[in-house]
């Protein structure tokens, strides 16, 4: 195998996911580098198979029945390119998020302080944080016990304290831990790993309550000052346990690793490189969402308060559109998931059919009602995760020289949101519910309700989840996979302008003036949803937005005018001139159904009608 | 997928065998049962001794002190055999008059004591525990030190879902028809042990008189998401269960609303009538599915003659098949499979998706086009 980029031709990629193993090409074309076959297979990682590569060849067979491209041997070894470039592959990469993926417990002092430094290493590394315990989290020790016992994590991050400052506090976190004393998920004789990144002066201390039930290792401090936080070492050292330990001990996994040249990476840590990359080098602002059968992961990236953009990944670990489609509907409630319908349904028959999705989670909309609460849920399951998101995308202003050990607990005054719905430049849509959505249209509109957007936005989907394959090939060929992310990956839908005002504003009223290349296009009613599709041909086109009133605020600032370019997509402009936050009139039925109208997502009377699929 | 489309399916057999490992938590117990061995439901397969609890004494909170100067005030050290109530650290106030002090709450060994933040480790002694066999049947193989398969030739209906554990009982037919919605008039007065099985959609106060009395499982169609919702006393979000609270393990054959018990999981347990069984709530939808299930011993009163054999409902679609429609807008109905276009056709949501022609007998033999995500195989 090769690893030098400028050896590389041909490129197999695998994400072994919990259900599905899929399996892309990327080949140097005459035209660039592009995504050029594909293969899926169910994962195979649980009995009776227990083998992660069984499903990694099956699908390696199917793309090369569908390329045509010959690239296993009899014997399923890769046939590795020499002579003959028709026959082949250079390189086997993979990402992993099988059995559940990276499930992590992380522990600290001050919830807002410590645990969230030490959330957000674990997020940003991959992992799923199955519990986030914290000395101040209002619960007795015992209920941290009970819970941390019922766990059973691949990994654990301790933090807590400043360098130089107290110890107690986080020794007592290590204490709890050893008399909960969790048992790693996998392998029997396997001692929990569990990672120090906290006050320097309590590692050993640490050390030795933790060393009868846990392999530890420490690590620089998340938060070795007040007002900094440092989750590199952290973060690092959990991607090297997650190959030491819970690969090497996960089902087939041993023989994966001895595939490929290149650190296998957690799922989502693939997917965040690549949201990062994409930020940067375009300097936009930017959201992605993966939503899937069980989980959904936020990506952002954010410019903070000094003008540098933060990345912050997270993940609801039960907001989902099969499996966890039942959580969804106990957290938004049906009276949540209702508001987005444009007909009615009985409360019993909305909570039936959600339940039946969770119960036969394969299964999907046959009837237009069906797909539009599958949509509806998808808003809420946005909503909430996004609120997730927020929580702990968060910066932290740097004052250092006044301030003591007390301020500590006064975090509120100096943590402040990163995400800026305004500031958002572009919001990519992944998973099948938003990749495979029927009509583009309809991804738009649960991206624009769900994440409440506001301001001018940059709409796009992910067109076959192609992100994580993208993030471990940006490991050893960035240029290359920014090359197939442009071409091949990323669907630009439209761009959304939707204005935020004064409640004072009446509807109807005309809120700003849209122009592409100078030329009108239409303008932003308050209280109004409507699409524009511009005569331009280029995909490319200067949006203007102009405000007719100061109050007006399109995402430059009240009464500013804001210009860019956009890239038009098939559904041009949608302009949304729904304030935000919602108000109750935009959750009647009649005004859901005007919505649906307007973006040509029903006719005049196709609300009620189910298309029976009858012969 | 390059391994065909396989439909998700349900074991519903009047004769299967069926393996179930039961296992220690640990590998360092004492297995009970050798090969060959015939056990039933309450034999013990594997027994361990658990590390006892580790209870955290605060020393400081408790004298009121800092934690350098109660590590001075300890007066026992890590090794200690100690019993409840053991005085374990001790500080004279004013002019050595007044005595603080801290006792032991559990009795154990001292595991630890801080430095940092001078609290105690008292270790409970170890407890037992243990595995039963929950089936009937033959040791096929054993663990050392943790468990052993069990083997039986047995009926065995799945469901589709389940809360409630593990629990032992004998069948009981309801006297009602499938199609009966269950209400408080169709429990029996004396079902202590039973597991009571037939019709759909029970009511709130059927279910929990059915417990009240005595029964420990029912086994009925469906039922809708609020009774379940109150049954358990908390809204399930995912489908992993098993643990819940409940008196009464509750199986689902078909799904959530007013479905009745397909006719071939119901035949199987109406022959099952009187017999001892097993059955297990617990259901997981995610990777590994594991679906709840009743297990009855395959018995010569079984009449399997037409029940027997190979039904294991799982498999490809075929043309001539025998499916069920598991979404709307036929959710329920059975039919049979006319004809599998291999290319995706446009559905009504507007979306591509492989389907499959099927004739439905309850709707005078129409034929719709159904996406195959959503059928399932029924024999």
């Amino acid at each position: 195998m090769r690893v030098d980029p400028e050896s590389l031709k041909t490129v197999l990629v695998t994400d072994c996911g919990s259900t599905t193993t899929k399996a892309l090409l990327f080949e140097l074309t005459k035209d660039g580098w592009r995504q050029t076959g594909r293969g899926e297979a169910p994962t195979t990682v649980e009995e009776p198979v227990a083998d992660v590569t069984v499903g990694a060849l099956n699908s390696f067979k199917e793309v090369q029945e569908l390329s045509g491209r010959a690239i296993l041997n009899d014997d399923d070894s890769f046939i590795v390119t020499d002579a003959d470039p028709s026959r082949g592959i250079d390189l086997y990469l993979s990402t992993s998020s099988a059995g559940g993926g990276l499930q992590m417990l992380v522990a600290g002092v001050v919830r807002t302080f410590s645990t969230e430094s030490a959330e957000r290493a674990a997020l940003g590394a991959g992992a799923i944080v199955m519990e986030a315990v914290s000395a101040d989290d209002g619960r007795e020790d015992h209920e941290r016990i009970e819970r941390i016992r019922h766990i059973k994590p691949d990994i654990v991050l301790i933090t807590g304290g400043i360098d130089g400052g107290s110890a107690t506090h986080v020794v007592e976190m290590a204490e709890i831990l050893v008399a909960a004393a969790p048992r790693p998920r996998f392998g029997d004789t396997l001692t929990l790993p569990v990672i120090y990144a906290g006050n320097k002066d309590a590692a050993n201390h640490v050390k030795d309550i933790l060393s009868k039930i846990a392999q530890v290792i420490v690590v620089d401090n998340v938060r070795p000052a007040l007002d900094r936080e440092n989750i590199g070492p952290a973060r690092e050292a959990i991607h090297e346990l997650f190959l030491s330990h819970v690969m090497s001990h996960s089902p087939g996994y041993s023989k994966l690793l001895a595939w490929t040249p290149v650190a296998v990476m957690p799922t989502p840590a693939a997917v965040g490189d690549m949201v990062n990359t994409f930020a940067q080098r375009t300097g936009q602002s930017v959201l992605c969402v993966d939503i899937g059968g069980a989980t959904t992961d936020v990506f952002s990236v954010f410019r903070d308060q000094g003008g540098k953009q933060t990345s912050n990944r997270t993940v609801s670990a039960n907001l989902g559109m099969s499996y966890s489609v039942a959580n969804v509907l106990v957290e938004a409630g049906v009276d949540g998931i209702k508001r987005w319908l444009p007909f009615e349904i009985k409360d019993s028959e909305l909570r039936d059919r959600l339940r039946n999705k969770m119960i036969r989670p394969t299964s999907i909309p046959q009837t237009l009602e069906d797909l539009w609460l599958e949509q509806a849920v998808c808003r809420e399951a946005l909503s909430l995760s996004l609120k997730h998101h927020r929580s702990l995308a968060i910066g932290v202003e740097s004052r250092t020289a006044e301030r003591g050990i007390a301020d500590v607990f006064k975090q509120g005054s100096d943590r402040y949101e990163l995400v800026n719905m305004l500031a958002l430049d572009t919001v990519i849509g992944s998973g099948g519910v938003l990749s495979h959505a029927p009509l583009r249209s309809q991804a738009a509109l649960m991206m624009i309700d769900g994440f409440g957007l506001e301001g001018v936005t940059q709409l796009a989907v992910d067109s076959i989840f192609m992100l994580p394959h993208l993030g471990v090939f940006s490991s050893v060929h960035p240029a290359a996979a920014q090359e197939i992310f442009e071409r091949d990956c990323v669907v630009y839908i439209g761009v959304a302008v939707v204005p935020v005002y004064p409640k004072s504003f009446k509807k109807g009223e005309v809120l700003a003036d849209i122009f592409i290349n100078d030329t009108k296009l239409g303008e932003v009613i308050a209280g109004e949803v409507n699409r524009f599709v511009s005569k331009e041909e280029a995909l490319e086109a200067r949006l203007k937005v102009v405000p007719r009133h100061r109050q007006v605020n399109i995402g430059g600032g009240a009464g500013k005018t804001v210009e860019r370019v956009v890239k038009l997509g098939a559904e041009g402009v949608i302009v949304d001139g729904r304030n935000r936050p919602f108000s109750p009139d935009s959750f009647t039925i009649s005004a859901q159904r005007e919505v649906y109208q307007r973006l040509g997502l029903i006719n005049e009377s196709g609300v009620s009608e189910i298309i029976r699929g009858v012969l | 997928m390059s391994n065909g489309a396989l439909t998700p399916g349900l074991c519903v057999s009047g004769s299967v065998t069926v393996r179930k490992r039961r296992e220690l938590p640990t590998k360092s117990g004492t297995v009970k049962v050798r090969p060959g061995e015939r056990v039933n439901p309450e034999t013990v397969i594997a027994e361990a001794l658990r590390e006892g609890e580790l209870r955290i004494v605060k020393i400081p909170e408790i004298l009121g002190i800092t934690p350098e100067d109660a590590i001075e005030k300890i007066i026992v050290k890590p090794g200690d055999d100690v019993a409840r109530g053991d005085i374990i650290a001790q500080m004279r106030g004013l002019w050595g008059l007044f005595k603080t002090e801290a006792q032991a709450p559990i009795s154990g060994v001292i595991e630890f004591i801080s430095q940092a933040t001078g609290h105690i480790g008292i270790r409970a002694p170890a407890d037992k525990i243990s595995v039963r066999a929950y089936i009937s049947g033959e040791v096929e193989s054993v663990d050392d030190g943790r468990g052993a398969v069990i083997k039986a030739d047995a009926t065995l209906v799945q469901g589709i879902f389940g809360v409630g554990g593990e629990r032992n009982g004998v069948i009981s037919l309801l006297n009602v028809e499938a199609s009966n919605k269950i209400t408080e008039a169709d429990i029996p007065e004396t079902c202590a042990g039973e597991i009571l099985i037939g019709g759909h959609s029970p009511t709130l106060a059927a279910l929990r008189l059915a417990a009240k009395r005595g029964a420990v499982g029912f086994v009925t169609g469906s039922i809708d998401d609020t009774t379940l919702a109150s049954y358990v006393g908390y809204d399930i979000g995912i489908a992993l269960t098993g643990d819940e609270p409940v008196a009464m393990t509750l199986i689902i054959t078909e799904g959530f609303g007013e479905l009745p018990m397909n006719e071939r999981a119901l035949g199987l347990l109406k022959q099952a009538h009187g017999c001892a069984a097993s059955i297990n709530g617990a259901t997981q939808v995610r990777a590994g599915a594991l679906r709840p299930e009743v297990i009855t011993k395959r018995s010569s009163t079984l009449e399997s003659a037409d029940l027997s054999g190979a039904g294991v409902v799982q498999g490809a679609l075929r043309v001539g098949g025998r499916v069920r429609i598991i979404r709307v807008p036929f959710f329920g109905l059975q039919g049979e499979i006319v004809e599998l276009p291999k290319e995706p056709k446009e559905i009504a949501t507007g979306a591509l998706a492989r389907v499959a022609l099927v004739r439905l007998a309850e709707l005078s033999g129409e034929t719709v086009v159904v996406p195959r995500a959503n059928l399932e195989v029924v024999g």
